[in-house]
């Protein structure tokens, strides 16, 4: 699976990583979806809504009634949701054995890697449908003609 | 009359429901309307229930608008029309799954650090943590591997593709006499596992290249440059610019050392300070211009300093400050720095944003800048048959400690004076000997070559090709490199 989109939208993400550093951020990906390529429309940031604020600096979550407003809101625009974004600070664009047990197959997980404040490494990620791993997926960025 | 009721199926699990966004069972409870869907689609089950047949802590299941956690959970009773939707929790988080721990050992060990307010035992945490790759094991990076190994930094890995030589042991304090001829890390790993065996130390023995800098590189948190020649120098900070990784950067000269942070956010690069290299020659390096041998004790501690200080997040850390120590006057002096807005590396509109040949901007052309005449080359099979004919003739290989360890000619008279050694010791050789100067590929021979003949030698040769040539053409059991 290739995730396709725009200089604008991995911008998008680089800021808002390198805004909520030292804590984790994370959000959305909205857009179409077709057998082998996915292509990004919109980036929705998200409130990180884990339970501990204090731990937000290594922990993410997006509370479910988020997701059931941007599902509904992407069905609405005939989109669906791609996946989802959320930043590393100080670790690896990879995704941890945390990230591992939480994921879903099918989503895209896009990964910001922040080295001391700001945006390093950026990588995708798809969780492999009997959960032992994950794939890395292809990211083109390019402008929209 | 059984109650229908629709189930929503997220975009994500689809794929094991037949690609349908909605299926509809028949049932009195939740529960049960779940128990069909994943009856039906087995491979739904895995992605919803754990292995003891509850729910995962990251599904959530709605009905209506509704999280059935807070109505009776799977009992919760259903209506005729309800939409049960299956709503996926989406978390994670940087690796945490093993929590950092000390053993009764490391706690005595580190106890002058745990009684720190600014420390104690959380500080020590993310020195553990901290991934520290310091660029040469030389005179700067003697003094730092033994501080940052000393002080706990849990994964400290190491660039240098050099010998211990004999001139080494003047400051660089991490070797013994014994070390000499032997590889730089292997003598490194031995003495900081020695000091600290609960650190885990990765030796990288290679020359860093602008191919396998950014690889390098990403699995660090913090990069130490304590290299002495400029192309590196612009090197490292490219990289670790391009990477967003600070780059705590020292170098010396003679009574002099340097010290600052580069690559940091918000702080200035390397490039900032220096646009532009030094012409070729113009700034002289230890091995030319000599250095203290203590010098480097004082710099690179300041360089550990400030490595510990940003792995333990504390104090003012020397980003946008250029600190020169002076150890004849013995005075430390402070410049700022700023970012340049046109810096074309870390400014807002950067024309670098890839790794050059950083020999070819620092003007190090590989190219003979010497021509020489037609009767001062010899080629390695005339040379073979001068030796076999008894000629006596001395051979001067000009070429590093490092590349001699790989592949020497044997069975001749030859002496190894590096390139750079050799005006120093051009005494060792005499001017009435048949002298054969060779390199790796006869680039380096040739300006040696030159610097002989200013000096009044006139028997001389260059060997064609170097050992390369004579490699292919005499001995091929002789390695090329």
């Amino acid at each position: 699976m290739r995730v396709i989109w725009t200089p604008e939208h991995q911008e998008q993400i680089a800021r808002h990583s390198e805004a909520g550093y030292p804590n984790e951020i994370c959000g959305f990906l909205l857009g179409t979806q077709t057998t082998d390529a996915k292509t990004v429309l919109e980036v929705v940031p998200a409130e990180n809504s884990w339970a501990a604020p204090e731990e937000h600096h290594r922990r993410f979550q997006i509370a479910p009634d988020v997701f059931l407003r941007e599902e509904r809101r992407a069905r609405e625009a005939g989109w669906t949701i791609l996946g989802f974004y959320h930043s590393h600070p100080n670790h690896p664009a990879r995704p941890s054995e945390t990230d591992r047990e939480a994921a879903w197959p099918g989503y895209s997980y896009l990964i910001q890697a922040v080295q001391h404040g700001r945006a390093a490494e950026i990588h995708s990620w798809q969780l492999r449908n009997d959960r032992s791993g994950y794939d890395e997926e292809e990211i083109i960025t390019r402008s929209l003609a | 009359m059984a109650n229908r009721v629709t189930v929503l199926v997220p975009t994500a699990l689809r794929q094991f429901a037949n690609n349908q966004e909605t299926v509809s069972y028949d049932g009195d409870t939740v529960g049960a309307i779940l128990n069909s869907l994943t009856t039906e689609y087995g491979e739904l089950r895995q992605h919803l229930y754990r292995e003891n047949g509850q729910l995962r802590n990251f599904v959530n299941i709605y009905l209506n608008d509704e999280d059935i956690r807070y109505l009776e959970k799977a009992n919760t009773p259903v209506a005729d029309g309800d939409t049960v939707t299956i709503v996926p929790a989406i978390a994670g988080g940087t690796a945490t799954e093993e929590p950092i721990t000390f053993s009764s050992e490391e706690i005595g060990r580190y106890s002058r650090h745990l009684i720190m307010p600014e420390v104690t035992i959380e500080g020590q945490k993310k020195l553990k943590a901290a991934r520290v790759l310091m660029i040469g094991a030389g005179g700067l990076g003697a003094p730092m591997g033994l501080y940052l190994a000393a002080a706990g930094i849990g994964h400290l890995g190491i660039v240098d593709s050099d010998l211990v030589d004999d001139s080494n042991l003047q400051r660089q304090v991490t070797y013994t006499t014994a070390d000499i001829g032997v590889p730089k890390l292997t003598a490194t790993k031995r003495r900081l596992s020695g000091l600290n065996p609960h650190i885990e130390i990765t030796t990288h023995e290679m020359r860093l290249t602008s191919e396998n800098a950014l690889e390098l590189f990403k699995d660090y948190d913090i990069i130490a440059d304590g290299t002495d020649n400029f192309p590196t120098r612009y090197l490292v900070n490219d990289a670790c610019v391009l990477l967003g990784k600070p780059n705590v950067y020292a170098s010396i000269f003679r009574f002099e050392g340097q010290v600052s942070i580069f690559g940091a956010a918000d702080g200035p690069c390397y490039r900032c300070l220096y646009p532009e290299p030094p012409p070729p020659g113009l700034v002289p390096s230890c091995a030319e211009g000599g250095v203290l041998g203590v010098l480097p004790g004082i710099v690179g501690a300041l360089q550990a300093a400030e490595v510990i200080k940003l792995a333990l997040g504390i104090g003012e850390p020397l980003i946008g400050r250029l600190l020169r120590f002076d150890a004849l006057k013995m005075q430390f002096r402070e410049y700022k720095l700023r970012r340049d807005p046109d810096c074309p590396v870390c400014g807002p509109n950067p024309t670098i944003t890839g790794l050059i040949d950083y020999d070819e901007f620092c003007g190090i052309t590989l190219t003979p800048e010497v021509n020489l005449k037609a009767q001062q080359e010899i080629t390695p099979v005339e040379l073979k048959q001068n030796l076999d004919a008894g000629e006596r003739i001395v051979i001067v290989d000009v070429r590093e400690p490092h590349e001699w360890a790989i592949s020497k000619i044997e069975n001749a008279d030859v002496r190894f004076i590096p390139l750079g050694d050799l005006p120093a010791r051009m005494h060792e050789l005499n001017t009435a000997d048949e002298i054969v100067m060779q390199c790796r590929s006869g680039v380096r021979s040739a300006k040696g070559l030159a610097i002989l003949q200013e000096a009044g030698f006139r028997k001389l040769k260059n060997l064609t090709g170097g050992i390369l040539a004579w490699s292919d053409t005499v001995d091929s059991t002789v390695a090329k490199y």
